[in-house]
């Protein structure tokens, strides 16, 4: 009775849009829905096409990007400097991170200093940068290191106050040292916090990046996107706009997958935190 | 622990480091390295005369003015968004891309199509900071509890009432998130947008100062700019705080 | 009565069901599946009773018998498959009013964000009751439940017992006709649980609701409830209704110290254990009762 019965029921009731493949379709709809409004607003002269080109346009030039050498350069300058930024932060905060958590006076003595200089902008020290370092690479690293190494250090504070104490006792009472204990106790608590750290800090790094090479000029797609801005090209500017976004977009899965692989095998903390 | 004590962890080591900066300039002649005490004497004459009228007010003004508007649209748009599953899965894609771009490149094309002005110092500093709201919005929309919701159908509190007691508070410590993350790219934003071809406002303060070599005065506006920062972020955790008190509490209880 | 009953719950436009006159509860051959990656579950097959008003019904069967989901049914949160349950006559196709829930999950169906007395003067707020009104309805419930003195905190402060106190206060200020209780002391400590399942019979004594109470606890079915009735293991159909003739006035003590008592208990026991051994052969059979 229920087999022959219930199918032409519950088909209707559940919704087309649960169908698992039905997300993703739907997502690249709503892409193409977007690219399509762009498209219309420029054709139709709702927004002047000189300063909003045609979706269809900039796609074009975005596709001859990708088989130009100049572009390619210019993406290397900018992830070359976003990984040794993001390189010197991950390392310094590593470091001091477990330094102070590893000591209850330090952590609490740092405290105020740490809460007054990690709201600073990392974008008032443009000029000190331009001063130091002209347009040199070096301008770029110090904008990404001191934005990126408060982000990674709030995280290692947090993951080493997360140490349990029952895990801390037990090592001490087995006689393990400061550094046997750092090793197996304080470290794989930390390291899922260290690796949310490093996720927050890459996306901040890449802002920083292409901050310093638009305003300052170093080197790199920043600067590319200032220089077809100044000479009018429009289509080539939003085409480097789009490449960005999709630099971003790349780091950001990217990190998210290192991030739940790391956790994967991390089986002691996968259940506080993989949600 | 004892007041004292507590006061001397809160101050120690910003005292100490102020004294060392002090004492290690105190012979030091190189034109690019701050005296803690010169800077100091100039910082009132350099940011609260003239300059507070035509460069620091409006800058905070701007600022005040994309932040706030961020909150409100991106609270709005991600209350309908996060409530509707059709609007979700057709937008998820696109505002994961809108928001991975870097939000400083959008300085060029909104100068582009607004032109440069203060339209366009407020728009580029919404761009910026309305995907961190909005998308914080939609993920606490949809986390809210399916037992809570369940009992407001059961007392046929449904329609805005729902909206009111149910969804903008369960959601409140997600959008709270977004806004503590809002307000940091919002500065950055206030400082880059009057450095790209402006003439006033903060950034473009500082930078003048750093192209005519004026470095106390340049370190001054770094030093302000951290103080602007620091107040925000005060102003934040005093509402956070207060908003979120019941939330932090049950968080207690859970631990 | 009959050819009403096996129309879809969509059927019946007028959303008038004829019951029996003092019938405030009618479960008629309802019916749900539930449609998952892995295909169809049944979890609820064919189940019908009806409850009188002013009874307290115990429903009591083995841990995943589909007891949930019967009780979402007659809240009006989940829609059956077929079948209908009738309010006072009335279909239920959404949240009825008249219809209070208490939930397993004390802790998650308190608002966090509020103090207990506005989490028990929400609903009335939201219907639009006057403030001196509203007023005493929360007052007489707080007395009621012994909570009077502590309306200014917040659920998270007090104990899991006391935040279900919460709950229940909440439901008897809305005025139900009819208070379904999900397995709400399912996840107390004992001794807490023995003074709320007395707090709940005073209640019901003092206000004359029709109360349907889940559980999977034997012992507290029988104690508690009027009449008890049996549900067979997923997919489920009713294995037993047992009328519980103790006397009016339980005692923790006295009344489960009754011959009658274990008598009773042990034939639940039995029924519910036969439940337990008969659900594989039932999977592909048409139900027996």
């Amino acid at each position: 009775m229920t087999a022959a019965q219930s199918p032409p029921a519950t088909r209707r009731s559940i919704p087309w849009n649960q169908h698992p493949i039905a997300s993703p379709m739907l997502g690249i709809a709503g892409i193409l829905l977007f690219l399509a409004v762009w498209e219309l607003a420029s054709r139709t002269g709702i927004v002047n096409p000189r300063f909003l080109p045609p979706a269809s346009e900039v796609l074009l030039q975005l596709g001859r990007n990708f088989v130009s050498a100049d572009f390619w350069t210019a993406v290397g300058q900018t992830m070359t400097s976003w990984a040794i930024g993001l390189a010197i932060a991950a390392a310094a905060a590593t470091v001091i991170g477990f330094i102070i958590g590893g000591s209850d006076f330090l952590r609490r003595a740092t405290h105020t200093t740490i809460e007054f200089l990690r709201p600073i902008p990392s974008v008032a020290l443009i000029p000190l940068a331009v001063l130091l370092f002209g347009v040199s690479i070096e301008s770029s690293l110090l904008l990404i290191v001191y934005a990126s190494f408060w982000q990674i250090l709030i995280q290692v504070l947090y993951g080493t106050a997360d140490v349990d104490n029952v895990a801390m006792d037990t090592a001490r009472s087995y006689g393990l040292g400061w550094w046997a204990r750092v090793r197996h106790v304080v470290w794989p608590t930390t390291l899922p916090y260290l690796i949310t750290g490093l996720r927050l800090g890459a996306a901040v790094a890449l802002v920083l990046a292409i901050t310093a090479e638009l305003v300052i000029g170093t080197e790199g797609l920043g600067k590319q996107i200032e220089l077809n801005r100044s000479g009018g090209s429009v289509v080539p500017m939003y085409a480097l706009v789009i490449a960005t976004g999709l630099i971003g977009v790349v780091i950001n899965i990217g990190m998210r997958f290192v991030e739940r692989r790391a956790l994967r095998w991390h089986s002691s903390v996968r259940g506080d935190v993989a949600v | 622990m004892s007041l004292a004590k507590r006061l001397a962890y809160f101050v120690g080591l910003p005292i100490l480091l102020l004294v060392l900066w002090w004492a290690l300039t105190i012979g030091n002649t190189n034109f690019f390295v701050p005296k803690p005490l010169q800077l100091f004497e100039i910082f009132g004459d350099v940011w609260f005369g003239d300059r507070l009228v035509t460069d620091v007010l409006p800058s905070i003004g701007r600022l005040l003015a994309g932040v706030a508007i961020s909150i409100v649209l991106g609270i709005v748009l991600g209350i309908v968004i996060g409530s509707v599953r059709l609007l979700r899965q057709l937008t998820e894609p696109s505002l994961e891309f809108l928001r991975a771009i870097p939000p400083p490149v959008l300085i060029p094309v909104l100068a582009l199509i607004i032109g440069i002005n203060d339209q366009m110092k407020v728009a580029v500093i919404i761009f910026g900071c309305i995907w961190p709201v909005l998308l914080n919005t939609i993920e606490g929309v949809r986390a809210v509890d399916p037992v809570l919701n369940d009992t407001c159908s059961v007392y046929g509190i449904s329609g805005g009432a729902r909206m009111r007691y149910l969804v903008l508070r369960s959601a409140s410590p997600q959008i709270m998130t977004g806004i503590r993350q809002s307000l940091s790219i919002g500065l950055i934003l206030m400082v880059i947008s009057e450095m790209f071809g402006s003439s006033s406002g903060l950034g473009y303060a500082i930078v003048q100062f750093q192209r005519t070599f004026s470095v106390p005065e340049m370190w001054t506006g770094i030093i302000l700019l951290g103080l602007l920062g620091v107040a925000l972020s005060l102003v934040f955790q005093f509402t956070e705080k207060r908003v979120l008190r019941w939330y932090h509490g049950l968080r207690e209880v859970d631990r | 009565m009959s050819n009403t009953t096996t129309k879809t719950n969509r059927g019946p436009k007028t959303g008038v069901i004829e019951v029996p006159e003092d019938v405030a509860l009618s479960v008629q051959h309802l019916k749900k599946v539930y449609q998952t990656d892995g295909g169809e579950i049944e979890a609820v097959r064919d189940l019908h009773f009806d409850i009188r008003a002013g009874e307290f019904v115990c429903l009591v069967g083995p841990s995943g018998a589909g007891k949930t989901t019967l009780l979402k049914c007659i809240a009006g949160l989940l829609a059956p498959t077929s079948g209908l349950v009738a309010l006072d006559g009335r279909l239920v196709t959404g949240p009825p009013k008249g219809l209070a829930v208490v939930f397993q999950e004390y802790g998650r169906s308190l608002f966090p964000w509020m103090n207990i007395r506005d989490n028990v003067e929400l609903p009335l707020k939201n219907q639009g009751v006057a403030k001196d009104e509203r007023d005493r309805l929360v007052d007489d419930a707080l007395e009621a439940v012994g909570l009077a003195h502590v309306p200014k905190s917040y659920p998270w402060q007090l104990s899991g017992g006391m935040q279900q106190r919460v709950a229940i206060a909440r439901a008897i200020a809305y005025q139900p006709k009819v208070l379904l209780m999900d397995e709400p002391f399912a996840a107390v400590d004992a001794q807490t649980r023995a003074d709320l399942e007395d707090l709940v019979r005073r209640v019901w004594k003092r206000l004359g609701i029709t109360v349907l109470f889940v559980t999977h606890d034997i012992d507290e079915s029988v104690y508690l409830g009027e009449r008890v009735v049996v549900l067979s293991s997923s997919p489920t159909v009713v294995q037993e209704d047992l009328t519980i003739d103790l006397p009016a006035d339980r005692d923790q003590l006295e009344t489960r110290s009754m011959a009658r008592f274990t008598e009773l208990r042990g034939h639940v026991y039995e029924q519910i254990q036969r439940a337990k051994a008969e659900a594989p052969n039932r999977t592909s059979s048409t139900p027996t009762v």
